[in-house]
Order: C-alpha cells, then sequence, then structure tokens
C-alpha cells in the first residue's frame, strides 16, 4: 500500500489526484442529496396517496410504484439520459440537448430521485398503514376533515415510524448514486476508476473509495440515531419508555 | 412521438437480445445459488456466540452493505485475476474472463445481503424448537439441518425470490465491464444502429414485465405458503 501517488499533480485539469477524489466525493454527495429531496418529496406523496381512500389516487400510486421499482435504475439512468431529449417536445428536446447545464448531473438526479420515490412510497405507506384503523376512526369521529386527519394525526405518527427504513433508504441512494457513472457524472467510483487507469494503483485507490463509501455510511447512521432519539413517540416497543 | 419509432430494429436484434436475457438470467441463477448458499454460512457464522465466527462474519456483512454493487463489481474485476495468477501461476490467468470475476462479485456481494435475510428467518423459528431439538438429543448440526433451517427457508421463500428480482435488475450492471447480458446487448445494439430510443424504451418493456409477473408470482406464493395463524 502506497498512497503517495494522491500528491502526484494529476494527468490533466491541474491539481492532484486527491484533488480527483474530492471532486468524486462532491459529485456523490450532491447527486444523493438532490435526488433525495425529489425522492423524499414524490415518496411521500405517493405513499400517502396510497393510504387514501381515494380509489383514482390510490390506484395511480401503485402504478407508479409498480412501474418505477420494476426497472432497473441502469436503464433508468439510461431513460432520462438519452430518450428523453428524444421524445419531448422538439424545442425542449433541443434545449435538453443543447442548452442545459450540466445534463449528465440533471439527468442522474432526476433518474435516482424518481426510482428512490417508488421506494420511498412503499416505507410511508406501510408506516401509515401501521397505525392503529382507530386512531383514524376517533379522529375523524371528533370531527377533524380528513386532510387534518392526516395532517394532526397520522403523519406525525407515521413519519416517527418509517425513520429506520428511510435511513437504510438514504444511505442505498448514496450507493445507488455510483450507477451515475455509466452516464459520465464524475462520482467518487468513476474517479477511483479513472485514477486506477491512470496511476496502476488500483487497490490503494479502492480502498480508499470503500473507506470514504463505509464513512458515509457510519456517518448517516450515527446521525438518523441522534434524529431518531429526539424524535421517538413514547410508548412504543423500543423506545423504552 | 413514436412517428419515426423503428420496431424493425428491435425484430432484427431480438436473436442478439434474446442470447443476452440467457446470460443475464444465468448469472442470475448462479448467482442466487451461491449467494444463498453462502450466505446461509454466514448467517449462521453471525448467529454463533463463538465472536471469532460473528465478528469476522458481521464485518463483512456490513462491509459489502455499505459498498455501492458498481464498486464492488471493479474491486473483483481487477483482483479475480490477480487471485487466479497466485493460485495457479499462469501470469495471463487464462480461462478467467470477465464473466467469472462478475459472478464472484454477485455472489459475494448478494451474499452480505441474503445472510440478513436468513438470520432474520432464522430468528423467526420459536426457540422451543432448537431446545426441544437439543432436549431429544440432537447434536448442532442435526438441529440446525433439520429442524431450524426447514422451517426458517420454509418462511424465508418469498424475501428470498424477492431478493433474486432485485438481483436481476442488478446483475444489468455488469455492463460496466463490458459483458453482454441482455442491457449490455441492448445497448450494443442502440449504439451500433443508432437507435436509442427504441432499444433503452424496449429494454424497459422486457425487464418491466419479467420483473412484474415476477413478484406478483411471489405474491401468490407468499399468500399460499404463509401459515394459518
Amino acid at each position: 500500500m502506497d498512497f503517495s501517488f494522491l500528491s502526484q499533480p494529476a494527468f490533466s485539469g491541474g491539481g492532484t489526484y486527491l484533488d480527483w477524489v474530492f471532486v468524486g466525493i462532491k459529485w456523490t454527495v450532491l447527486v444523493s442529496l438532490c435526488a433525495w429531496v425529489i425522492a423524499f418529496t414524490v415518496g411521500s406523496v405517493l405513499g400517502v396517496l396510497r393510504t387514501t381512500p381515494l380509489r383514482w389516487a390510490n390506484g395511480l400510486a401503485s402504478a407508479y410504484v409498480e412501474l418505477f421499482r420494476n426497472i432497473p435504475l441502469l436503464v433508468h439512468m439510461f431513460i432520462w439520459y438519452f430518450v428523453m431529449p428524444e421524445i419531448v417536445p422538439s424545442a425542449l428536446g433541443t434545449w435538453m440537448k443543447q442548452g442545459m447545464p450540466m445534463p449528465e448531473f440533471w439527468s442522474a438526479v432526476f433518474a435516482l430521485g424518481f426510482y428512490t420515490a417508488s421506494r420511498v412510497a412503499e416505507q410511508v405507506r406501510s408506516g401509515i398503514q401501521s397505525i392503529p384503523k382507530g386512531q383514524t376512526n376517533a379522529a375523524l369521529a371528533t370531527g377533524l376533515t380528513l386532510p387534518q386527519t392526516y395532517r394532526h394525526v397520522l403523519l406525525p405518527m407515521g413519519y416517527r415510524i418509517v425513520i429506520p427504513p428511510l435511513t437504510s433508504e438514504f444511505l442505498t441512494i448514496f450507493k445507488n448514486s455510483s450507477v451515475a457513472l455509466t452516464i459520465g457524472v464524475l462520482e467518487l467510483t468513476a474517479q477511483a476508476r479513472t485514477i486506477s487507469e491512470y496511476t496502476f494503483r488500483t487497490f490503494e485507490i479502492f480502498t480508499l473509495a470503500t473507506v470514504v463509501y463505509v464513512l458515509i455510511t457510519l456517518l448517516v447512521t450515527v446521525a438518523m440515531q441522534v434524529v431518531e432519539k429526539r424524535l421517538r413517540v413514547p410508548g412504543y416497543i423500543g423506545t423504552g419508555k | 412521438m413514436f412517428a419515426g419509432f423503428d420496431f424493425d430494429v428491435i425484430q432484427r436484434a431480438l436473436p442478439y437480445l434474446g442470447q443476452g436475457m440467457l446470460f443475464s438470467l444465468g448469472l442470475t441463477a448462479l448467482a442466487m445459488i451461491g449467494g444463498i448458499v453462502l450466505g446461509t454460512v454466514l448467517a449462521l457464522m453471525r448467529l454463533s456466540a463463538n465472536p471469532l465466527l460473528n465478528i469476522p462474519a458481521g464485518g463483512y456483512v456490513n462491509l459489502l452493505r455499505s459498498t455501492p454493487l458498481i464498486l464492488v463489481i471493479f474491486w473483483f474485476y481487477f483482483l479475480v485475476p490477480l487471485a487466479v495468477k497466485q493460485l495457479t501461476g499462469d501470469s495471463y490467468a487464462q480461462g478467467i474472463g470477465p464473466f467469472y470475476s462478475a459472478l464472484i462479485a454477485f455472489t459475494l456481494f448478494e451474499a452480505a445481503y441474503y445472510c440478513e435475510i436468513i438470520r432474520a428467518g432464522i430468528q423467526s423459528v420459536p426457540a422451543g424448537q432448537v431446545n426441544a431439538a437439543y432436549a431429544l438429543g440432537l447434536n448442532y448440526w442435526q438441529a440446525t439441518g433439520t429442524v431450524v433451517l426447514p422451517q426458517a427457508f420454509r418462511n424465508m421463500v418469498p424475501i428470498l425470490l424477492t431478493q433474486g428480482i432485485i438481483l436481476f435488475q442488478d446483475t444489468s450492471l455488469v455492463y460496466v465491464v463490458g459483458l453482454t447480458d441482455f442491457m449490455g446487448a441492448a445497448s450494443k445494439v442502440a449504439q451500433r444502429d443508432g437507435r436509442l430510443v427504441e432499444m433503452y424504451l424496449f429494454a424497459a418493456v422486457i425487464y418491466f414485465i419479467l420483473c412484474f409477473l415476477a413478484s406478483l408470482f411471489v405474491k401468490r406464493l407468499q399468500a399460499r405458503i404463509t401459515p394459518p395463524r
């Protein structure tokens, strides 16, 4: 193991190979966080829709979930990057191909975001469905409307119940962000591979990349444990109170 | 939207795509079998009281589960030929193509996920079963092999199959080392004929149909084998 190559000037772009690693980490984190914003908002809406008594909304959300989670992420990436500009109205398509800033980045964010949304939706749905039916009935009986029942009774409970599964989805999004390398986003795994091609220090650079991914996992896990502790609902198994 | 959509490209590429699909299914089946076998061993190690067994197994599982699959594929694409060189002394590592690297990568990667599923399955077997087995004079291997694992696997079949569907989707990632699985075949035809839209949408439709049908099957199976409570 010899990590001295990291401080050597890189093949191109000024900077050292260590700078390339940091560029990789930056894109990994940016893609993951931006995709999470989409995944969390879209997934929440879909998850809630699947628990409502509205049949059409229910069906629509189920169709979305089935469609998105039965197609591999790689195919999602290619469709957003290669297919989208061709099938949208041609003015928009031309803009996507020529005018849009950072097309790889945004394609990756949308692909990863809308893909993960289907998984988040399932977690949110199961969280809300795990709340005893009596709570909904009681809320409706006290005169709350259905939206109020969600706002004041179901969602505050449901979101706290799904913190652990959502944490693991959040970790998955960091790992899945590596698929973005297939459409040319220079995230951590892509940088590791490029550096190994330029320096032949494959073992060292892959080890470094693996360590960074493990650190991200540890960091997120610890942070979410704190969040979980602060938001825990008294009186449930596992809360210890 | 479908004006200028060339279905003929798909039809002409069908035999090639079919070969790719066989490759994907073969890789899925082999990696699934290997993953379940290795996952069972890892799960038994993790559940053992011996720290020499449970600490390495836990470390392995946590390490693999926090690493992206693509990076694992790259790791083994690099490591497997080196290992073969060490073992056989053949400096060209002949006969070990990217397929074996990918197969080993998928098996070892999926083993970590299967381990967690199987561990949960084993833990769901009532403790009384194990105690009864020991009381009858069975040793650890007899109790595990004839009492615990059969019951655990019976409960786990749907989840193991669901993980298999995920694995099938994940095999599309062998694209990154240039193997011609279904997605690899689709993308090669797409690049060659300049027909990205047709090929990628077709690939999406095929993956969707296969995975959707498989998940429906798993759902039915689950409803059928869930023991009455």
